[in-house]
């Protein structure tokens, strides 16, 4: 049995079935992150938009980019979110309001923002714009990185050293004891950590 | 409709203006924090498109969506950790009761 060309009873191309499939999937899990009561029930609808959308970077045959949007934001970013909202979860449970009282403003602004956004990009004809994506391995991807990018690259390790260091400064208990304090040294009941 | 560039671009501005909805409309700072990521993965699409249907941009739209995705780790890092900190001094994540920050 063999696939056929096109998608049967409605003669689309199948890349353009799995666009629509990919763009229902990820809007409607991005409106769900935004008005879902339970805030672990957002997390987990951010997880599927994620997916969603490195569907399109796959459609698109952006590999690499695919790869990193699964790599880091379903997996790194999503798991640090969920375990913050565990942290900051209080005991009487979900918020009885989700949206502030100024939310009608919101809305409105946002609305005229995607409104904007959508006219401008319709009403727009990209003059170096192809029809179809280019062709781009990995390979040229790692070559434009290491040898055009060098330096943006090193920028981009060290802002993410200076992140992991700040998070960890802003997220201290205070209550620690200091190990350097000498009162504290001093206090310490295992012999063999001084020694050390 | 998958090949082409205002398809893609629409999308994104879709997204982004749900999740500026979301960062502009919700109480919970941690859900505030997810509606930022949103809107970063919709200008991330965005890049990607024109980088993929560009050929004048010789591929570095790639590139460029690495390097977003890097800044949003960090971004997400600081931002969950400064979140965490006001909650153990104010024991709430809802943002329109830090209002002692106003003065």
């Amino acid at each position: 049995m063999t696939v056929p060309q096109t998608v049967p009873y409605l003669g689309w191309s199948w890349d353009d079935l799995v666009f629509l499939v990919l763009a229902g999937v990820m809007l409607g899990s991005s409106l769900m992150v935004v008005l879902s009561r339970n805030i672990i029930r957002s997390g987990l609808f951010m997880v599927l938009a994620f997916a969603g959308l490195a569907g399109f970077y796959a459609l698109m045959g952006a590999t690499l980019v695919a790869a990193a949007q699964v790599l880091v934001y379903m997996g790194a970013i999503s798991v640090l979110i969920l375990f913050a909202v565990m942290l900051t979860q209080s005991k009487s449970g979900p918020a009885r309001l989700v949206f502030h009282s100024q939310a009608w403003a919101a809305g409105i602004a946002s609305f005229l923002v995607g409104l904007l956004l959508i006219m401008s990009v319709v009403f727009t004809t990209w003059p170096l714009a192809v029809p179809t994506p280019i062709a781009q391995s990995a390979r040229d991807v790692a070559k434009l990185l290491f040898e055009h990018y060098v330096l943006a690259f090193e920028v981009i390790s060290l802002l993410l050293l200076a992140a992991v260091v700040g998070g960890i400064y802003l997220a201290r208990r205070d209550d620690i004891p200091d190990p350097a304090d000498p009162v504290t040294r001093s206090g310490a009941t295992d012999p063999g950590t001084e020694a050390g | 409709m998958s090949h082409s560039l205002d398809a893609y671009l629409v999308l994104a501005s879709l997204m982004f203006a749900i999740g500026s909805f979301g960062f502009l409309a919700r109480r919970n700072a941690i859900a505030m924090l997810m509606c930022v990521e949103i809107m970063l993965n919709g200008v991330n699409l965005a890049i990607v498109a024109f980088g993929m249907f560009t050929p004048a941009l010789q591929g570095a739209g790639q590139v460029i969506a690495l390097f977003v995705m890097a800044v949003a780790a960090g971004e997400a890092t600081v931002g969950l950790a400064i979140v965490i900190a006001i909650y153990r001094n104010r024991r709430t994540p809802l943002v329109d009761e830090y209002a002692s920050m106003r003065e």
